[in-house]
């Protein structure tokens, strides 16, 4: 393989990853702090996406006010849920939250299916980032630029927030020991309830990103969630650097397989799943 | 007392002939099965629209000829030659289905082919591509309507190559659809003259083809041919459009585009390309007038090519039941199809040859400019008719066993 097809691919994946890491973050913000397998992540990406849509030919706001105003749409559907339904399940058992997000997605999905059909719609890349960069060993789309450059940020500033900050310990407390950090005058369960919000929000965001490249339909999700499950995993549930890291890591590994044996590119990571958890089965990052 | 043996066994055969010749409809409905992709990558092409346009050609047969009861189901295939087999058998055995139609995903297509052969029931395909459903799979119970991949190799490939596209890249789903249309095309493409210099198998259902698109870069191809359909052209065309593929001078060949496709890329990144179809709604007065009625019960959608053959399939599969006034005996019913001509209102004046194929022109389509389009489904504008006798594959070249 030339150094420049290697830098290429390198590159693209590094775009898919941003995609895996977005997503996976907000897997692994709902899961450390919840508890609950968000299987509905990838339906909640697919309404980001069909938000920014809408936004654009019902509204007539373009891309830079659905990336601002998509998050808080999708997010406000997910408190929703989260209150409606989530709410009633935290002392059950791990399965009831993931066979009640399922059923949710399978829902939000069919729904989109039956009103758009499945070829999807189309979605233009915003004028001001139209355009290409020659980089001598590819040209880089300068909208597939903007996305690694704000996913990095994105990831980076919500690791900084739950890690770092006051705010962060708090929910981090709350999941360790609730009744104590309530009784420290926090109202744990509208923390939880807006952390929901935030991870869906950030689903949706991802969505709102991927709209203009894939195409705006009822199945993207699905054909993404399964993999950023995959990335969680490998991960480690719940670990927000490590959800980042494996994200980004995948992704350029997937950009490798679909240059060396591109007919394996859809299973890799799934072998690499099987692999890590035979090794190492809380994931590479994960403690628990 | 052998010979005697012998003419036992002939009056047998002789009687059983005779019974079968009696069957009438069995169960007294003529039941078809519409088999294909409802939720998934291809369910615009075909899904529930087609559906639809069984259930019209019945409502059209019957308003004519009153003899016969038919009733249409459907099945979601979900592109799983497993899944397809299954339900295929099941019809067949426990549910009465006489006819299976349409069946995208030429995968699934080729494993039903077999099931309905085994039966001896009637498998007519529209949506599925792989010209070996009619060449070395070929079937006596089997009639391949719409199009397929030696049409469309020899419509959109050849007029590429002779306008100076004579190098070539392919991206080709990985499975026997890809396949069979990469292989038509890269035949077509060195027969007239030019050199294929790649190509890379990418699965079903991708999401992100800018991996491959480098590599069809790389590889300074003057055309870069998509060996695949439905969802992933789309993302191969929205995503080459993005970076820069065709600004740099290099083309993309749609081998297979359906027009619910062009409708989701949008004329501005689709305008231009070049395409093969048998139907387009916008063709004449009776394909206009049908179309009305089609995309008022699918709201608002026009049909596609695929959607147009399963109504023109299931009209003259029930005219063939009607001649023989029986549905019992698979292989008969087809032969019926065989011998009466095709007529109706979207394919014109057809045969159906003893290899399965339905005959009918093929037509190159160029997609219009943003500006030239009077507003939805206003896509396409025809570059040349191929007419009949050279739209698909000779009869002679296929290999099919059923030839002699």
């Amino acid at each position: 393989m030339s150094t420049q097809a290697l830098f290429g691919q390198l590159l693209i994946g590094l775009i898919n990853g941003s995609f895996y890491a977005l997503l996976s973050l907000g897997l692994a913000v709902i899961f450390g702090l919840l508890n609950i397998i968000n299987f509905a992540h990838g339906a909640q990406y697919m309404l980001g996406a069909f938000v920014a849509y809408f936004l654009l030919n019902k509204a007539g706001l373009g891309y830079w006010w659905a990336l601002v105003i998509t998050p808080f749409v999708v997010g406000a559907v997910g408190v929703v849920i989260e209150r409606l339904m989530l709410s009633r399940l935290y002392k059950l058992d791990h399965l009831y939250g993931l066979l009640l997000t399922f059923g949710l997605a399978l829902v939000f999905e069919g729904t989109f299916s039956h009103q758009f059909g499945s070829a999807g719609m189309p979605y233009s890349i915003p004028e001001s980032l139209q355009g290409v960069q020659n980089l001598g060993f590819m040209y880089l789309p300068n909208y597939r630029g903007w996305v690694i450059f704000a996913s990095l940020v994105i990831c980076l500033a919500t690791w900084f927030v739950i890690e770092r900050t006051k705010l962060g310990s708090y929910l981090r407390a709350a999941t360790e020991n609730p009744t104590l950090v309530q009784a420290f005058g926090i109202n744990v369960p509208r923390m939880i309830t807006l952390t929901y919000g935030a991870g869906v929000g950030l689903a949706a965001l991802a969505g709102v990103f991927a709209a203009p490249i894939y195409q705006v339909s009822p199945q993207m999700g699905s054909s993404l969630i399964i993999v950023v499950f995959a990335v969680v995993v490998i991960g480690g549930m719940g670990s927000i650097m490590g959800s980042i890291l494996t994200g980004f890591g995948l992704g350029i590994i997937e950009g490798l397989t679909k240059y060396i044996y591109p007919e394996a590119s859809s299973t890799v990571i799934f072998v690499i799943m099987a692999i890590v958890l035979m090794i190492r089965p809380q994931g590479l990052f994960g403690q628990r | 007392m052998r010979l005697k043996l012998k003419t036992l066994v002939a009056a047998a055969a002789l009687a059983l002939g005779a019974g079968a010749a009696h069957a009438e409809i069995t169960g007294g409905v003529v039941k078809i099965g519409v088999l294909n992709d409802q939720s998934g990558l291809y369910a615009d092409l075909g899904g529930q629209g087609s559906v639809i346009a069984a259930k019209m050609a019945v409502e059209d047969f019957t308003a004519k000829d009153k003899s016969l009861k038919v009733e249409v189901i459907f099945a979601d295939h979900q592109n799983k030659p497993d899944v397809g087999t299954q339900i295929a058998s099941k019809w067949f055995d426990a549910e009465g289905v006489d006819a299976i139609v349409d069946v995208p995903t030429s995968s699934v297509a080729l494993a039903v082919n077999d099931v309905a052969r085994a039966k001896n029931k009637v498998f007519i395909d529209s949506g599925a591509a792989s010209s070996d459903l009619t060449g070395s799979k070929c079937s006596p119970n089997t009639v391949h309507w719409t199009y397929d991949t030696w049409m469309l190799a020899n419509g959109t490939g050849k007029a590429i190559v002779k306008t100076g596209g004579d190098t070539w890249f392919f991206i080709t789903a990985d499975y026997a659809f890809g396949a069979a249309l990469e292989r038509d095309t890269s035949a077509v493409v060195v027969k007239n003259g030019g050199k294929v210099l790649g190509d890379v198998k990418v699965p079903l259902n991708t999401q992100d083809f800018s991996s491959f698109l480098l590599q069809a870069q790389a590889s300074k191809a003057k055309i870069i041919g998509l060996a695949n359909a439905g969802g992933d052209t789309i993302n191969s065309i929205k995503q080459a459009a993005e970076f820069g593929i065709v600004k740099g001078g290099q083309n993309l060949a749609g081998l297979l585009v359906f027009l619910s496709d062009i409708h989701g890329i949008g004329l501005d990144k689709a305008q231009g390309l070049i395409l093969t179809s048998t139907f387009y709604w916008d063709m004449n007065d009776q394909t206009r007038a049908w179309s009305k009625r089609f995309a008022a019960l699918n709201g608002g959608k026009e049909p596609t090519m695929v959607q147009a053959g399963v109504y023109a399939g299931v009209l003259h599969y029930l005219k063939a039941v009607s001649a023989l006034k029986s549905d019992a005996d698979g292989a008969k019913v087809v032969a019926e199809m065989k011998k009466l001509p095709t007529d109706d209102p979207l394919f014109g004046k057809g045969i159906i040859r003893a290899d399965g194929r339905k005959i009918h022109p093929a037509y190159l389509y160029e997609v219009k400019k943003p500006s030239e389009s009077k507003g939805p489904y206003d896509y396409y504008k025809l570059r040349a008719t191929i007419p009949a006798d050279e739209a698909f594959r000779p009869l002679s070249e296929g290999g099919c066993p059923l030839v002699k």
